[in-house]
């Protein structure tokens, strides 16, 4: 009898014939990784990006959705009307959607998941979107009207966050831990601390998806990011969060890198009610005692745009304002002077974990010492800084990256946790609402920009850059993040 | 001496003279930020290279192994401070219940591994060196007590301390005149283990972010940095790992050596 008896022939050709085919195949499953899990799974009640990055467009869908381009295109619902005053929305829905759970979508379930957010007990993270609502009503099972008490020239932009998003009323109650939603994709599996596994939806109203399943994997530590990206455990790091490693991906031909823009505003973040942050000459001392290079080279080794001002330069709206703020220590030192504060003064600087964060915040603490202002570092979590800082607003500076897109809007809310309270911002903000006309809300945006510049209301840094890195198959990747997000729907392999 | 006490005493001498050096005079300011000048491998101007920011490393380790000693010294002097005066009281009376609950406290800290502690008090009260040294000191009370206690036990039973007891001396006066001076070797030698012991309490402390904050420079902290980076520029992690090792394995030698010296049976079979 030989070594190769028939049995272990058939057996080496049923395994090359499977290498073949899984190598013949595009590959129909991806592994993403994030660095941050999310605290829950429901979209519409925490301000935690990780939660849209991992379901926004794949498991819920608004009526209105972001591209990766940051355009607005219809989402659910198929088409609108606007009313000639502005005030009245008809929203016609797409037919033959369906929840995952079987029941189908229809004007109900808008009205309810509209409703729900902006109702007084609301827990939803952005209410301010839906403040102009008046009334939703149900005009028949696919049609649904939203009147507004005033125009309201944002709402289809507003409708397309990851806060807006269609839920179902009978799936409502157990929301954060199993999602039920209308998407390309169902929630199958979460292991806390770990993982959370997406499979397709085969009742997809939409085309359906080129991947099977998706797995988003969560990496908080930065060595370990490094590690599974080079060991191929990870097929996508969505915003990596060790820029200095960068360079080593992009010389390795199994990884592509991907530098795109972002919503991320990252600001020296001040309390303007605190002394001596209400007197706009510390402000501006501070301001002008900031290199923004110096930082966007030192924490995020040179990815990064200088901004002047809290909005994104990508935007067609945007001036470029950094002038304002110029790189200036003695200026600083003589507006100090001028404000009775010749010695300097001593405060704190909070800075949650991220790298933008704690590398920044050394790098502008060495810097405020130049002009004579001692800022003690306080490193926190997240959760002590949603505690004692966002909520608390016990601080006198934070570092922290607004990466809600077109956020210019917290200004105009003094109970936000700097505590700016400017009334002409106010109104500002409230005409921009009413008004519809794109040039005219330009023109209001570039004013409101300039408001806020020129009052030195916090430490503009810089325009974070997203980073992430993808092995050299992954195709259709968003490069710039509009919103929080990872559209599984445009992901392929190539073959 | 022998060998090993030869190395760890010069060892720790250089250590100790970089980090008294660093009280005036550094090659550089160490929280001199030159961001231009990151990464840079070590070379003449820059001995041991340049960090992420640009900062001179070896002004930052000269520093960093000052602010590691200063942790670590204090915290002993805390234990010493504290552990003799309870390990004398508790000898005084073996099995009283002043030795009892001496002891019995001393257990439950024990009870607690180091490291989880040291955590648990520094996330709680917030980091910062000053917390760093309560922990790590806080351990080390209930370690040189019971250092104490044991060398001071068999000491009364010993014929000098009976004679000292007939000519009418009170158990303290005992204690602090004929227990103590006998004593001292070992606790020298427990306080130099425990100086090294705390040498990587605080980098381990300090490589979570509890320990020393920046600007402070920090061993520990300055190999957290490095993480990342050490793929690019490994001259960043090498060099306070080495300052680590140095001092650790310095105070170590230094330690034993002082043991065998100072403890006079082994010194005579050793002669």
């Amino acid at each position: 009898m030989g070594i190769f008896d028939s049995r272990s022939v058939k057996l080496a050709g049923a395994l090359v014939a499977g290498l073949w085919w899984s190598t013949a195949h595009a590959q129909s499953d991806i592994t993403i990784a994030l660095q941050l899990e999310p605290p829950h799974l429901d979209p519409t009640s925490a301000a935690a990006q990780a939660i849209d990055s991992v379901l926004y467009t794949n498991v819920f869908e608004g009526l209105t959705r972001f591209m990766g381009d940051g355009s607005i295109v219809p989402g659910l619902a198929e088409s609108w009307e606007i009313s000639d005053d502005g005030k009245t929305y008809t929203f016609k829905l797409r037919e033959g959607v369906s929840f995952h759970d079987g029941a189908p979508m229809s004007a109900e379930d808008v009205k309810f998941s509209l409703d729900r957010a902006r109702a007084e007990d609301s827990a939803n993270a952005q209410k301010a979107l839906f403040d102009g609502i008046a009334e939703v009503t149900v005009l028949d099972p696919l049609t649904v009207q939203v009147t507004l008490a005033n125009p309201n020239g944002s709402l289809l932009f507003n409708l397309a966050w990851g806060d807006a998003v269609i839920v179902s009323e009978a799936s409502i109650a157990d929301i954060k831990t199993n999602p039920v939603g209308t998407g390309a994709y169902k929630f199958a599996e979460w292991v806390q601390g770990d993982r959370i596994e997406l499979t397709r939806n085969d009742a997809y109203w939409g085309d359906a998806p080129a991947l099977e399943s998706a797995t988003f994997k969560f990496i908080s530590d930065p060595t370990a990011a490094f590690a599974a990206v080079m060991a191929e455990d990870v097929d996508v790091f969505d915003n990596f969060p060790a820029p200095e490693n960068l360079p080593q991906f992009e010389a390795d031909p199994r990884f592509q890198v991907l530098v795109g823009s972002n919503e991320g505003e990252t600001i020296l973040s001040t309390n303007n009610k605190q002394p001596p942050f209400d007197d706009i000459r510390v402000r501006q001392a501070i301001a002008h005692a900031i290199d923004r290079q110096a930082i966007i080279d030192g924490a995020m080794f040179g990815y990064g745009t200088p901004i002047g001002s809290h909005f994104a330069p990508h935007h067609p709206a945007y001036v470029d304002l950094t002038g304002n703020s110029a790189f200036d220590p003695e200026k600083s030192k003589a507006l100090l002077a001028e404000a009775g504060m010749a010695d300097g003064f001593e405060t704190t600087l909070h800075l949650p974990p991220p790298s933008y964060a704690r590398r920044g915040g050394e790098i502008v603490a060495a810097q405020l010492a130049e002009v004579g202002i001692t800022a003690e570092i306080i490193n926190v979590e997240w959760a002590q800084w949603l505690e004692s800082v966002f909520k608390g607003k016990n601080f006198g500076l934070t570092i922290v990256s607004h990466t809600e897109p077109m956020d210019i809007g917290i200004y105009a809310r003094p109970d936000y946790y700097f505590q700016y309270d400017n009334p002409e911002f106010q109104t500002l903000m409230e005409t921009l609402n009413t008004t519809t006309d794109p040039a005219e809300r330009d023109a209001l945006l570039k004013q409101a920009q300039q408001i806020i510049a020129e009052d030195y209301v916090n430490g503009f840094l810089f325009q974070w850059a997203k980073l992430s890195v993808a092995k050299a198959g992954v195709q259709g990747l968003w490069a710039d993040a509009p919103t929080a997000a990872i559209d599984l729907t445009s992901i392929s392999w190539s073959e | 001496m022998s060998r090993g006490m030869w190395i760890g005493s010069v060892l720790t001498a250089l250590m100790l003279g970089l980090a008294l050096v660093s009280l005036v005079w550094t090659p550089y300011p160490y929280a001199q930020l030159d961001i231009p000048n990151k990464l840079l491998p070590p070379s003449l101007a820059h001995p041991m290279g340049t960090d992420h920011f640009g900062r001179d490393i070896l002004s930052m380790i000269m520093v960093g192994i000052r602010t590691s000693m200063g942790v670590a010294i204090v915290a002993v002097a805390i234990g010493l401070a504290f552990g003799i005066p309870l390990g004398l009281l508790a000898s005084q009376r073996k099995g009283g219940w002043v030795d009892e609950m001496i002891m019995r406290t001393n257990d439950v800290i024990f009870a607690f591994p180091l490291l989880a502690m040291a955590i648990l008090i520094t996330a709680v009260f917030g980091p910062s060196a000053t917390n760093a040294i309560i922990a790590f000191g806080l351990f080390n009370i209930p370690v040189f007590a019971r250092v104490t206690r044991g060398g001071a036990l068999s000491l009364w039973e010993r014929e000098f301390i009976f004679a000292a007891r007939v000519a009418g001396k009170s158990r303290l006066r005992i204690s602090a005149e004929h227990i103590l001076p006998n004593i001292l070797g070992i606790l020298i030698v427990q306080g130099t283990i425990q100086f090294a012991l705390g040498i990587q309490v605080e980098a381990a402390l300090s490589f979570v972010g509890l320990g020393v904050q920046p600007p402070t420079p920090s061993l520990g902290r300055m190999l957290a940095d490095a993480q990342t980076l050490v793929t690019i520029a490994p001259h960043i992690a090498i060099f306070p790992g080495l300052a680590i090792i140095g001092i650790v394995v310095g105070l170590n030698l230094m330690g034993d050596g002082l043991r065998d010296w100072l403890d006079p049976r082994i010194r005579v079979v050793r002669t």
